[in-house]
Order: structure tokens, then sequence, then C-alpha cells
């Protein structure tokens, strides 16, 4: 398959961008100054991330679309508001977990933020369960920028005035250039922020006035640095098809209506997990000193019992201290546990942390 | 202390009688990124040529760092496990990793000179 490149590309480039290969795209993972110094310039102003690699799917039908999406997505969508969004995910009949997503009551019906490696298969799997009268449809010609920091809001509302207004999790249209941008206020770096849905043709322009705002570009790096201090999953890493949301610590991503009422993929296995328990659990780890607990890296009690795996470990620049999350035997997953982490052969201490190691600062 | 010579690993040593100072090259920072941690080799410990002797660490990823050269380990430069960052800033003088008693000087003469060391990075950017 031939490598795809977002619209910003060209951008990336001349911003000094070093590439790497990421679900089938060429992404960048750090300009010049680094990924350090990009994370820190997140949570001290603000930064922009092109996310264009990600799914943005439209679905539009009558009523009978948000029954047919609650058979694979456990999120109440009969009830979402107009412009409210979710964090969800797709099941599959065993409960496990095939894409994390963000999805958004539209006008028409519903737009659905997929994970890149993930999407194509998403669809197929989305599909399933629509008729001859839903409408849906993968859009290619937009872009989708993130924009995170404490400043973000004061820059943006220059741009767009008015997006001051929305609350984290909700969105709305705005005009730039004479062509419409859809903006909510979300993100996955733990900090206020947007992220928005842009014509391919002017993304150019917006990240010209980004510039002019001294915002800085991040890559993928210092995303996956600051989502990690923020406590939050990355599909394929720390969520995939053989993990549930319970597992994953993401029952509260389960609404309370389906909880009870069920009727979605694996409702079976969740609605016994939920009573029962899971045997592990998604939990976050704090190595002592500075060894860094990597992917990967096993979990063992003091005594030398192994007990888990590391999902996504790496140093956290906020933090100033190594960070990771993992799977852990429910026994041992309460807070503050004492571990061992195998890291290139040897024990190092660990403990079982709290979730998300960096306070969120989100505008609810 | 004797001129700077240099591995395709990308580290760099320099001679003083017989012991020799082990680092890794500014090429080698640029490439890593922001380096988070640093492991040191032990007084003591026997190190190969060529063979495993510290883990340098950046956001991105772990890597191995390679003696260029054979012999007995007379330390390990702990202000760079303290402060890692160090190593961005002044790689090729002060952030050395480690010092070693050296048992045979020739391994030395046949590392690369600085102008087919930077030949080399040209030729092999990543």
């Amino acid at each position: 398959m031939e490598v795809q490149k977002t619209a910003l590309y060209n951008c990336h480039k001349d911003l000094g961008a070093k590439f790497v290969s990421f679900a089938g795209y060429e992404m960048p993972i750090q300009y010049k100054d680094g990924i350090v110094k990009e994370h820190i310039s997140t949570r001290s102003y603000a930064g922009f991330f092109d996310v264009s690699h990600m799914g943005q799917f439209f679905l539009e039908g009558d009523e009978t679309l948000a029954d047919a999406l609650e058979k694979i997505i456990p999120a109440d969508l009969k009830s979402l508001k107009l412009n409210h969004s979710k964090y969800s995910f797709l099941l599959n009949n065993e409960g496990g977990i095939i894409d994390d997503l963000i999805i958004t009551k539209t006008f028409k019906g519903f737009c659905i933020i997929l994970n890149a490696a993930c999407k194509d298969n998403d669809v197929k799997q989305i599909e399933k369960f629509l008729n001859k009268d839903h409408k849906y449809f993968l859009n290619n010609d937009l872009s989708l920028i993130a924009l995170q920091g404490p400043k973000a809001v004061e820059i943006l509302e220059k741009l767009a005035p008015g997006v001051s207004n929305l609350k984290f999790m909700t969105g709305d249209n705005f005009k730039f250039d004479n062509e419409n941008l859809y903006i909510t206020r979300s993100g996955y770096t733990g900090e206020d922020g947007f992220e928005i849905s842009i014509p391919n043709n002017k993304v150019e322009k917006l990240i010209s006035f980004f510039r002019e705002n001294k915002v800085n570009a991040v890559g993928l790096g210092a995303r996956d640095t600051l989502r990690l201090e923020a406590g939050l999953c990355l599909y394929g890493h720390d969520l995939n098809e053989k993990i549930n949301p319970i597992e994953a610590n993401l029952k509260w991503a389960i609404a309370k209506r389906r909880r009870e009422e069920g009727g979605f993929n694996g409702w079976d296995k969740i609605k016994k997990l939920i009573e029962n328990g899971s045997e592990k659990k998604r939990v976050g780890i704090l190595p002592e000193g500075r060894v860094i607990a990597r992917e990967n890296t096993k979990i063992f009690t003091e005594s030398g019992q192994e007990i888990g795996l590391i999902t996504s470990g790496t140093f956290g620049p906020s933090v100033n201290a190594p960070v990771a999350m993992g799977y852990i035997n429910t026994k041992y997953a309460e807070i503050g546990t004492k571990i061992q982490l195998e890291v290139r052969g040897k024990k190092h201490g660990g403990k079982v942390s709290e979730l998300p190691f960096f306070k969120k600062s989100y505008v609810k | 202390m004797s001129e700077k010579k240099f591995s395709k690993k990308h580290e760099w040593v320099s001679l003083d009688g017989d012991t020799a100072t082990v680092g890794i090259t500014k090429h080698a920072t640029e490439m890593l990124g922001d380096i988070v941690f640093v492991e040191v080799p032990e007084a003591g410990k026997s190190v190969e040529k060529d063979g495993q002797a510290a883990v340098v660490e950046s956001t991105k990823a772990a890597s191995d760092v390679y003696s260029p050269i054979s012999g007995e380990i007379l330390e390990g430069n702990k202000s760079i496990v303290d402060d890692p960052g160090n190593v961005n800033s002044d790689p090729e003088g002060a952030s050395w990793f480690f010092k070693l008693k050296v048992k045979d000087k020739s391994e030395f003469d046949k590392l690369m000179n600085k102008s087919d060391y930077d030949k080399f990075c040209a030729e092999n950017p990543n």
C-alpha cells in the first residue's frame, strides 16, 4: 500500500519535522525543538497537532440510525443532544474493543472520529448494522487539527468568535475564510483545547494563523507523552480486540441506560464482568527513580510472582519522572501497591498509581 | 589527551595513556532526541569491543551504548545519570559515559578519525 500523506505534509517539512510511518501515513514524530519542548509548550501555552490521519466518518439517517449504532457502540446515542460528543468504542461479540472513538451528534446524524489504523475495518464493522436508508462516508476532504493548551481558547476565539462558549465535549459550526469549520472543545492531552475539522484546501491558512500566534507544531512523540500523563489510552497498545471496557477501567464510558438495558455486542460478557469484576485491570504505574518501563515490561509482586504487563511507558516531561500504564491482576490493582518491573533483565521498584499522572484542565 | 576517534555505532573515544574515555556523538544525540535516562557501567566490569556497555533512552526509545574498545571499566559518569539532559547539551565534552583501562591500543587506532566519521554520517543519515 502506498504511504499516505496529510494535506499538511509540506507544511510539516517546512517546520523541520522528522517523519515516521504511522498507520500507513507519513506523520511528524517531532519538529526541530524536540518532544520535551513540544510537550512543555503545550502545557504552558498551546500547541497544534495534525491528526488528519484519523477517520472522520459521517453517518446520516432517521431515528433508526441511533438504534443501529447502539448495537455496536455502548453510548446512549438516542438521547445524545445535537453537537454533544461522547467517548466510546466499537465492541465485538466478546465485548472486546475494536476501536475507541469520539462520537458527536450532528444535524443529519452522527460524526465518529476513528483511529487511523482501524478506520477501514471500523467502517466494515459498522456497516453490518446499517440499512439502505442510512448514508455513510469517510470524508477524506477534511483535515483534523487539534489546538491544545491553556492559551488555546484565547487564540482560537480570535479566529472563530464564540468558541469560548463551548463546553468540554460539545461542538458547533463556525466560519473561516468563507468555509465551514466544525469545532469541538476536546482533545487528547489533558489540556483545555479544541479539535477543528476543516477543508483540506484551507488547512494551511489555519496553520499560518497559529504560527502568527506563536503556537508551535507538536508531533506524535509529544502527543504520546501528553496523553499518557493524562491517563488516556492509545489503541493498539492499551486497548485491543481482546481487552474489554471493564478490564480497561472504562466502565464510565458505557452509558448507564445501556449497562442496564444491554442490546449491544458483548453485553452478556460485560454484564457478568460488571457483576463479578474482571481478572485484570488497567492501572497507572509509577516506576521508582528514572528507569523507564516501556511497553511489554513485565510486572511482578515483591516476592517475584508475575502479575501483569506494561502497555505504555515513557518519560513524562511535566511529571518529570517515568510514567506507565498496564494491566495487572485485579488482586494487586489497589493504588499504592508496591510492584517490581523487569527492565533489561533487572528488577526495579515501582507502585500502582492513580490516573491521570497530570491533572486534567477541561472546561466543563 | 589524544585526538577523538569514532565508531560506526556513533560512540567517540579519546585516549590518555591507557585510559580511554567513551561517550556518544553529537550526531547520535540529534538522532535520539531528548535524552531522559542513562545507565552507565560499574567500575570493575569488563567490556569487549562492540559489547553492550551502557544504556541511553530518549522519550522515543531505549538504545544500547557499545564500547568501541575492550577493557575494564574504571568509572561511569554519575552526573549524566542524575541529569540525563546534559548528554544533549554537551555530548562530546563533560557528558562522557564511562572511562576504561584499555587492553589493546590497536583497537583504538582502527577507529575512524573525525573526517571519516563525518563522511560516514553523511552517507548513512539514519
